[in-house]
C-alpha cells in the first residue's frame, strides 16, 4: 500500500457534468499529508463536486487519482472508513441529541466503546451539560463544532471541510480554524473549503477553482506572486468619482474600494501607469504602489475565468 | 479550545461483525427518532385503534330496521302475528304490503326493499293441520353481509315470537318451515371475516407508510449525505430501517386482534404462537415494500403516490372487499402478487378455521418470496452516490 507516501490527495483529470452542464473540468491537484488545503472560489465553482468526488459520493465522468492511497474509482468504501466529510448543509439528525448523533456515527464506524467515545468528544468539544439538548436547536456556531466533532471521532486520517463556517460569528470561526490546525498538527490533512479570504491565509496551501477550473494554486504568496498583477493603493477625496473614471480604461483590470482607500490593479504595468499618469499628480489624492491582496488576486481570476470560459 | 491543550483519547476501532454492529447503529438511530415523534407514536396506537372501531362497527353484521315487504297471500291472525313478531324486533321494517307476487319482485329488483316475506295462501290451515308449510323469505344479497344475518336471525326470532302467542300453543317444534332464498349472491360472505381482514388491511396500511417515507426523508433533511459519506451498506441501512417497525407492527396487530377478539367476539381456533409468527413475516414483507418504494421515488409525495398506488388493489384485490374467487383469472393471478392475499387467508384460517402450519406453507412460503424480492430491488435500487 501506498499509504505512506506525503501525498494524502492526488487526483489528474476530474470531469464532472450534471445534466450536460460541465461542473468540474479536467481538474488536478495534490494535498500534502499533514497539511491544512484552502479551496477557494465563487459559489458554484464547483468545489463541493470536487469534494463529494474525494469522498465516493459522486462518480467522476472521467479522470482518475488516489485519496489516502486508495483508488477514488474502486475504493470508495475503504476510503469512506478515513475521511471524515463535513457537508456545507448541517447534515447530523436534528431530532437526535448531541450525545445520540456522536453515538450513532461512533457505532457506525465500529468504535469499541461507543458511548465512552462519545463522551470524551463533548467534553472535548466543550459541549458538557449540553449533550441532551437537539442538535437542531443549536445555534450556527455550535452546529458547527458538533458536525466537526462527528467527522473527526472516529480518527480519520483526512478532512473535507465544506464551507465550515459559512454564516457562523468571528468567535467561533477562529475557534473554529484553532481546532483544525490543532488537527493538522496531530497530522491530519484537512481540505477546507471558503469564501472567506481571512480563511484562506490560514492554509498552508490553496487553490482557487472558478467555473469548474482551477486557475490557480500554491502557498498564498506562490499564489500573488504568479498573478503578476501590480497593485496601486489610493487614499484620499472623490474616490467614487475616480472609480467611475479609471474603470474601464486601458490596463485597468480592477478597481475595488477596501474601506478609505481603492486597490487599483492591473496585469500590464505600463498600461496601467500610463492610463492613472493624469490623476497621479493631484494633491488630492495619494498614490502607492502596494502588493496585491490575495482577495485582488481572486476577483482578478474570477473576472478573467468569467472572459475565459463563459 | 480545549481540543488544543488536551491529547484526545483514542478508541479503538473493531472490524469484527461490522454488519451487525452498523445495522445496530441504525437501528437505534431510527428507534430513537420514532420515539420522538410523537405524532408518528400517538399514530402507532391510535390508528388501529380508531380504524378498528370505526370500521368494527360501521359494517355492523346486525340488521336495523331493514327496508322489508310483505307479500300477503292470506290475511290471518297467525300471518299478523308472524309480521307483528319480525316488526318488534328492530331487524325488519315492513314498509310494503302487496298483494301480488310481481309487485314483490319489483320492489326487491329495485332496491325499494332489502327483504321480503311471502306468506302464502293456506298457511295458518296447513300449521294448524301440522303440515309445516314454507314460509318464503327473500333477501337482496347484494348485501351478503346484512341478507345472510337477517336470515339467519329469522328463525329464532319468529319461534320465540310465536311461543308466547297462546294462539298456537307451545309446539315442541317449529310449526312452519322457512324457506330462505338469498337472491343474487348465494353464497354470502360470513361476517366473522371482517375483524381478522381488517388485521391485515391497517396493517399493510401503516407498515407501507411507515418505511416508504424513511428514506426519502433522510433524502429531503439533508442527513443522506453524510449518511452516505460513512461506511455503512444499503443492506445494513435497510435492516436498520425496518426492524423497529417490525416491533411496531407487532404491537399493531396484537391492539388490532385483541379488540378483535374482547370486543368483536371473534375467536382464536388456531396457534396463537403460529398467527404471531406468521403476522411478523407479513409485517416484514410490507415494511420490505414500503422501503423499496422510498429507494425508488424522489420525495416524500411520490412516496405517499405510490404507496396508495399499491394500498388500493391490495384492499380490492385481495379478497377482502369481494370473494377472491369470484374474480377474473387476471385478477387473481394479481393478487396473488399482494402480500394482504396470502395473509388473509392465513389469518382467515387461523382465526376462524384453527389452521395449522401445514394448511399454510403455500401462502406463508408466497409472503416470505415477496419479501425476498422486495428487499433485493430495495438494495440495488439503493443510490449509494448521489450521482
Amino acid at each position: 500500500m501506498n499509504g505512506d507516501s506525503g501525498i494524502a490527495i492526488d487526483v489528474k483529470g476530474l470531469t464532472k457534468s450534471f445534466g450536460g452542464r460541465e461542473v468540474v473540468h479536467d481538474l488536478s491537484m495534490q494535498v500534502k499529508r499533514g497539511s491544512i488545503y484552502g479551496f477557494l472560489g465563487p459559489n458554484g465553482s464547483g468545489k463541493t463536486t470536487t469534494i463529494r468526488i474525494l469522498c465516493g459520493l459522486l462518480t467522476p465522468d472521467s479522470g482518475e487519482g488516489t485519496c489516502l492511497g486508495y483508488d477514488i474509482l474502486k475504493d470508495a468504501e475503504k476510503i469512506k472508513r478515513q475521511v471524515g466529510y463535513m457537508t456545507q448543509r448541517f447534515s447530523l439528525y436534528q431530532d437526535l441529541s448531541v450525545r445520540e448523533n456522536l453515538e450513532f456515527v461512533a457505532r457506525l464506524y465500529g468504535l469499541t466503546d461507543a458511548r465512552g467515545a462519545a463522551r470524551d468528544m463533548i467534553k472535548r468539544l466543550g459541549l458538557s451539560g449540553r449533550e441532551e439538548q437537539l442538535a437542531g436547536e443549536l445555534s450556527g456556531g455550535w452546529k458547527q463544532r458538533l458536525a466537526l466533532g462527528a467527522c473527526t471521532l472516529p480518527n480519520p486520517k483526512l478532512l473535507l471541510l465544506d464551507e465550515p463556517t459559512a454564516g457562523v460569528d468571528p468567535k467561533a470561526r477562529r475557534d473554529f480554524w484553532n481546532e483544525i490546525h490543532a488537527l493538522a498538527a496531530d497530522g491530519l490533512t484537512v481540505l477546507v473549503s471558503t469564501h472567506y479570504m481571512d480563511e484562506a491565509e490560514r492554509c498552508h496551501e490553496i487553490a482557487y477553482i472558478a467555473y469548474g477550473h482551477l486557475l490557480a494554486h500554491g502557498t498564498v504568496e506562490e499564489v500573488i506572486a504568479k498573478s503578476s498583477l501590480s497593485t496601486y493603493t489610493v487614499t484620499g477625496e472623490d474616490l467614487n468619482e475616480l472609480t467611475a473614471t479609471l474603470t474601464g480604461k486601458p490596463g485597468v483590470d480592477m478597481v475595488a474600494p477596501f474601506g478609505t482607500s481603492l486597490h487599483v490593479s492591473g496585469r500590464d504595468v505600463a498600461a496601467l501607469e500610463a492610463s492613472i499618469a493624469p490623476w497621479r499628480e493631484k494633491s488630492s489624492l495619494h498614490w502607492q504602489k502596494s502588493h496585491p491582496s490575495l482577495e485582488d488576486v481572486f476577483i482578478e481570476l474570477m473576472g478573467r475565468s468569467k472572459d475565459n470560459f463563459q | 479550545m480545549s481540543a488544543a491543550d488536551q491529547p484526545a483519547p483514542v478508541h479503538e476501532i473493531r472490524e469484527r461483525f461490522g454488519f451487525l454492529r452498523r445495522s445496530y447503529a441504525m437501528l437505534i438511530k431510527e428507534f430513537i427518532q420514532l420515539r420522538r415523534d410523537r405524532v408518528s407514536f400517538a399514530m402507532i396506537v391510535m390508528l388501529p385503534v380508531m380504524q378498528l372501531m370505526l370500521f368494527g362497527y360501521a359494517i355492523n353484521t346486525t340488521p336495523h330496521n331493514l327496508p322489508s315487504a310483505v307479500l300477503l297471500q292470506e290475511d290471518s291472525d297467525l300471518a299478523r302475528s308472524i309480521l307483528k313478531a319480525l316488526e318488534n324486533t328492530a331487524y325488519f321494517r315492513f314498509i310494503y304490503e302487496v298483494h301480488d307476487v310481481d309487485d314483490f319482485d319489483n320492489l326487491l329488483k329495485s332496491g325499494k326493499v332489502l327483504f321480503g316475506v311471502e306468506i302464502p295462501r293456506g298457511f295458518e290451515r296447513a300449521v294448524r293441520r301440522g303440515d309445516r308449510p314454507a314460509l318464503l323469505v327473500a333477501a337482496d344479497a347484494t348485501d351478503p353481509v346484512a341478507a345472510s344475518a337477517a336470515i339467519g336471525s329469522l328463525g329464532m326470532v319468529v319461534q320465540t315470537a310465536l311461543k308466547h302467542d297462546l294462539y298456537i300453543g307451545d309446539p315442541p317444534e317449529m310449526p312452519f318451515e322457512i324457506r330462505a332464498h338469498a337472491r343474487y349472491n348465494p353464497a354470502a360472505v360470513s361476517s366473522l371475516n371482517i375483524v381478522p381482514g381488517l388485521v391485515g388491511t391497517i396493517l399493510t396500511m401503516t407498515m407501507l407508510i411507515f418505511t416508504a417515507l424513511s428514506v426519502t426523508r433522510e433524502v429531503e433533511r439533508g442527513t443522506m449525505e453524510a449518511l452516505l459519506s460513512m461506511p455503512i451498506r444499503p443492506v445494513e441501512v435497510m435492516f436498520g430501517k425496518i426492524i423497529p417497525y417490525v416491533l411496531v407492527g407487532f404491537i399493531q396487530a396484537f391492539l388490532i386482534i385483541s379488540i378483535g377478539v374482547f370486543l368483536f367476539g371473534v375467536p382464536v381456533l388456531g396457534n396463537l404462537f403460529l398467527l404471531a409468527l406468521l403476522s411478523t413475516l407479513f409485517i416484514t414483507t410490507n415494511l420490505s415494500i414500503g422501503y423499496t418504494i422510498s429507494t425508488l421515488v424522489q420525495n416524500q409525495l411520490q412516496a405517499m403516490q405510490m404507496s396508495m398506488m399499491f394500498f388500493l388493489p391490495s384492499i380490492l384485490l385481495s379478497g377482502f372487499m369481494f370473494p377472491f374467487a369470484g374474480m377474473p383469472a387476471w385478477a387473481q393471478y394479481l393478487g396473488e402478487a399482494l402480500p394482504l392475499t396470502h395473509y388473509l387467508r392465513i389469518v382467515r384460517a387461523i382465526m376462524l378455521k384453527g389452521a395449522g402450519m401445514h394448511n399454510l406453507h403455500f401462502d406463508a412460503l408466497a409472503l416470505a418470496a415477496l419479501m425476498l424480492v422486495a428487499m433485493t430491488i430495495a438494495v440495488t435500487r439503493f443510490r449509494r452516490t448521489l450521482d
